[in-house]
């Protein structure tokens, strides 16, 4: 029984929110309040949820770019979330990162082989100057990329070529996991295509773990192995891919699913339609987060929290429809 | 991909082609090189030519038909401008031409001594003051209680704690228009520092002082150029002004400050004494105004993209 | 007579790198009532050509040619104080960005009696009156509440339903949508699009959707327009466009969009893909525009570009080689 390759368990961060000189109670945004998953080497988890649920968060707590408040985040066995920077450094090397905007994710200033060469340079991958620009021309073929781009600047490049370029210098490190923080959602359809069967490729090729975090279900639908759906800082379901996507159990989930625009005219559809809007993350409702919106809401939602449930194994679900004995009629 | 057009493809009937439309615009003409970016961009090279000029006389003002400028000859004592003294002279028998033209060097020595040092130093507090979060604070109160004294009188200040030099005018200056340079530089290493290639580069591996060197500098010095050319021209008015109440640079050195001063007294009746100094200050201070519009909006990042 | 006729619209930039062919002879009709989808990736020229049907386009860097018939008067010919009456009257446009779409200094009633006041001579009460109802028709609750607050009280989705209110105040007959869900979450999208629904049978207003998600097209519009590098390629009904594309540039489009459900059906693993990128506007384009990433493309479409052809029941494609008839599959 292998160590999962990504362990984070109950992992919690809270930003202070700089407001009022004058309010007594430091105000806090909850973006992340619990949240606990496994990613094995080789897998495809996507976090997916809509703006404000925490998912970016995670990737970035998993990043270490900031400190989290409260949790674990174990990578290869090892936890990383109070390790020492200079330790911290060499454990950055198996996380690496894909960001969304290609515009804003590279140096301007910087050319191709350079941005490429850093992290060679930082974790000493290279024997030799020769051997640092043979890996370099490598990355550009493997993302396929023309060679002669090293020497260009990012602005002279498309956004669909500018991602990979941020993919080959994730792979530069050599990693175990890439965290794609919505890797593909600025990208045009085509382009979209173009780069999920990269990443796809450079799976199966390297056998990297891809956490997947994103909005988008098609895709994710495409591409991952297992969802996690994320709400307001917690998760509410997590399943293997089929399981998700042909049987969602968390009213969220089904609703979230009913809502995606399906490319078929006449396709029949019943959207569930939620009330309202998404909660504040400074402010979540009391109980079952999802309450305020949720078209099965019953007493218990609204003072007590779901805990995470397994109906089945690799399943979890948190509601209290699932822990019913019986599921009432109204709500099937 | 167009394919050579020497022998037209026979076309074959019935095909359905696209009307040919015109283009509705002559294209611009390409301007490249600095040649290309001074016709581009018209204020800096009209501010630079005028710059270059004003140096050109400060560096060869023994050359261009100058006298001792701190001749004295009582007897010529405030003649007006003629084919002897082009521009006059002052109250105590001097050229004014001649002393104008070395005052050059004095204005543009302080505007040029005080842009870089202010800059390396605003540039240094604003990194810090931008990436150590509790030396911000600090750094930040200070800079903030030192902008609320007016420079001038800041730089009245300091003066009157030493002996008056060019060496202590520019010192002074330089500390009176440090806060704004460190406060700019603060703000754009604070926005830079959201870049998510500084995150890709954190996540890479990096460490902060090779952060800040290869991403967040090189992106720092655009805005800052534009604010060094503002701290220049706002330097040689400093200057003229301590010079003009007696604070600057000593009377013995030309300045125009001081030749300004010096034909306060008389300017209702002799006005060339004052005109001529007030006249260069006044170009002097366009010419470098000029280049610094001109550059920010050269630099500006939606056109700067080979800078 | 089609409430607006396009004719040959042409808008090209002068820009340092060269002259910016953005729009380069679009040729289309919307009758009353209808919604036409004018879809494409970024860079197509979708949004310039809805730009320059409201003139909104600064000529002085830009030049728009060719003709836009709206109700049989040639809007390019019009003076600016006459496209003035017209705009947010008899044509409005709700953008995508509803966060700086809004002014943020003036609350929501006042930006949507702007419009009643200056086109149809409300006073303060009257066109109050008049936004707590469109409020109302836009599905906000509370709009005696909310008609005095502003817009960052309200969230990204009641923004674009305030959007919607202050578009359609006028009872225009034309609306263009520009993207009018892309920057709203899914959840949300799925309100706006039913809301918009709602109202075009209520209003009956003629809409031109432009977009690059092909989901919101399958939903709500009755005939989509295919763009590429400027110019139009395909037009079709929305089920005709969707069962046979014509154009292979269409092709590729669905092609590379992944469908919900396709795990459970097994679908193809594999995204179809289209090699190479959009070709740089700023060069002319002899020949078919698509002819560099084609297929199909031979030294025929290098060099002739084709016309928009008949392929099918009032359906037209800009191919040499796209089939007439499709086979029976």
């Amino acid at each position: 029984m292998s160590v999962p390759l990504l362990q984070v368990n109950d992992l919690k961060k809270h930003f202070p929110v700089r407001g009022d000189l004058f309010s007594r109670k430091p105000k806090w945004v909850y973006a992340v309040d619990g949240v606990s998953f496994e990613v094995e080497r080789g897998e495809t988890l996507s976090l997916v949820g809509e703006s404000g649920c925490g998912k970016s968060t995670v990737g970035r707590a998993i990043l270490r770019l900031f400190d989290v408040t409260a949790g674990q985040v174990v990578l290869d066995g090892q936890r990383i979330d109070n390790l020492s920077p200079k330790r911290l450094r060499k454990m950055r090397r198996q996380v690496q990162v894909v960001f969304q905007d290609p515009f804003s994710s590279l140096n301007p200033r910087m050319r191709v082989r350079d941005i490429l060469a850093e992290p060679i340079r930082n974790f000493g991958l290279a024997k030799s100057s020769a051997d640092l620009h043979a890996r370099v021309a490598a990355l550009m073929d493997t993302v396929r990329l023309p060679r002669d781009a090293l020497d260009r600047r990012p602005h002279e490049f498309s956004g669909g070529q500018r991602q990979r370029i941020c993919i080959a210098r994730a792979l530069a490190a050599e990693p175990e996991l890439i965290v794609c923080d919505e890797a593909v959602s600025a990208l045009d359809v085509s382009v979209k295509a173009q780069i999920v069967n990269l990443l796809q490729d450079l799976q199966r090729e390297f056998g990297l773990a891809l956490l997947f975090i994103s909005h988008d279900l098609a895709i994710v639908e495409h591409m991952t192995h297992r969802v996690a759906v994320m709400y307001l800082g917690k998760i509410v379901e997590m399943a293997p891919r089929q399981e998700i996507f042909a049987a969602p159990k968390h009213p969220y989930t089904k609703a979230l699913l009913s809502a995606v625009p399906v490319p078929e005219p006449g396709a029949v559809r019943s959207p569930i339609i939620l009330k309202g809007d998404v909660p504040s993350p400074i402010n979540p409702p009391s109980g079952c987060r999802f309450h305020t919106r949720c078209p099965f809401v019953f007493d218990r939602c609204r003072t007590e929290e779901p805990e995470l449930r397994s109906p089945a194994p690799g399943q979890w679900v948190a509601c209290h429809l699932e822990a019913l004995p019986e599921v009432p009629a109204s709500a099937r | 991909m167009t394919v050579s057009t020497a022998s037209p493809m026979p076309v074959p009937p019935g095909l359905v082609i696209a009307q040919q439309l015109p283009d509705l615009l002559l294209p611009a003409k390409v301007r490249r090189g600095v040649l290309g970016f001074l016709r581009n961009n018209p204020t800096v090279a009209i501010g630079g030519a005028l710059l270059l000029c004003l140096v050109l006389v400060g560096i060869f003002a023994p050359y261009l038909g100058t006298v001792d400028p701190t001749a004295l000859a009582p007897a010529k004592r405030t003649r007006p401008p003629s084919a002897d003294f082009w521009f006059g002279t002052d109250a105590l028998g001097r050229d004014i031409y001649s002393r104008v033209l070395y005052g050059a060097r004095v204005s543009l020595t302080v505007g040029l001594s005080v842009a870089l040092l202010a800059s390396l130093a605003g540039l240094t507090i604003g990194l810090i003051s931008g990436f150590v979060r509790w030396a911000d604070s600090i750094i930040m109160r200070f800079m903030d209680g030192l902008m609320s004294i007016p420079p001038i009188l800041l730089a009245v200040a300091l003066m009157a704690l030493t002996r008056g030099s060019v060496g202590n005018v520019i010192l002074a200056i330089t500390i009176a228009e440090i806060p704004r340079v460190s406060r700019l530089v603060r703000g754009v290493v604070l926005s830079l520092r959201e870049q998510p290639y500084v995150d890709a580069a954190v996540a890479s591996g990096t460490r902060t002082p090779m952060i800040i060197l290869r991403h967040i500098l090189p992106n720092t010095l655009a805005p800052m150029l534009v604010q060094a050319t503002y701290v220049c021209a706002s330097a040689m008015i400093v200057e003229s002004i301590l010079s003009f109440i007696g604070a600057g640079t000593p009377p013995t050195i030309p300045s125009w400050g001081n030749i300004m001063a010096e034909g306060r007294a008389l300017w209702q009746v002799k006005p060339f004494i004052v005109f001529f100094p007030a006249a260069f200050l006044s170009a002097t201070v366009l010419a470098v105004n000029l280049v610094g519009d001109g550059l920010r909006d050269a630099l500006d990042p939606r056109m700067a993209k080979s800078l | 007579m089609a409430l607006l006729e396009v004719q040959n619209l042409q808008t090209h930039f002068r820009t340092p790198e060269g002259i910016n062919r953005a729009v380069d002879g679009v040729s289309f009709h919307v009758d009353e009532g209808e919604t036409l989808a004018i879809v494409g990736e970024s860079g197509c020229g979708k949004s310039v050509t809805s730009m320059s049907l409201m003139r909104l386009i600064p000529e002085p860097p830009g030049k728009i040619a060719g003709s836009v018939r709206f109700q049989g008067k040639d809007l390019l010919q019009l003076s600016e104080q006459e496209m003035r009456a017209i705009r947010g009257n008899d044509i409005s446009m709700i953008f995508q960005e509803p966060m700086t779409s809004l002014n943020p200094v003036l609350t929501v009633g006042r930006q949507i009696g702007e419009t009643l006041r200056i086109h149809q001579g409300y006073d303060k009460q009257a066109a109050e009156a008049r936004a707590i109802e469109m409020l109302a028709l836009v599905g906000i609750p509370e709009p005696a509440r909310r008609v005095r607050e502003y817009p960052h009280q309200l969230s990204g989705g009641m923004r674009q339903r305030v959007m919607i209110a202050i578009s359609l105040a006028c009872s225009p007959k034309l609306l263009i949508a520009d993207e009018p869900t892309t920057a709203l979450d899914v959840t949300i999208q799925a309100q706006i699009l039913q809301l918009m629904l709602d109202l075009k049978r209520r209003v009956g207003a003629a809409v031109i959707l432009i977009t690059h998600d092909l989901g919101v097209v399958a939903e709500i519009a009755e005939r989509v327009m295919v763009m590429y590098a400027g110019r139009k390629v395909e037009e079709a009904p929305v089920a005709e466009l969707f069962r046979s594309p014509r154009h292979p540039y269409t092709q590729g489009l669905l092609g590379a969009v992944p469908k919900l459900g396709s795990s459970l059906t097994g679908a193809a693993r594999r995204l179809a893909e289209i090699p190479g990128q959009v070709p740089s506007l700023k060069q002319r384009i002899e020949g078919c525009a698509f002819a560099g990433r084609c297929a199909l493309a031979t030294d025929l479409c290098r060099e002739v570009a084709p016309g928009l052809e008949e392929k099918g029941p009032r359906h037209v494609a800009a191919c040499h080689y796209a089939p007439k008839e499709v086979a029976a599959a």
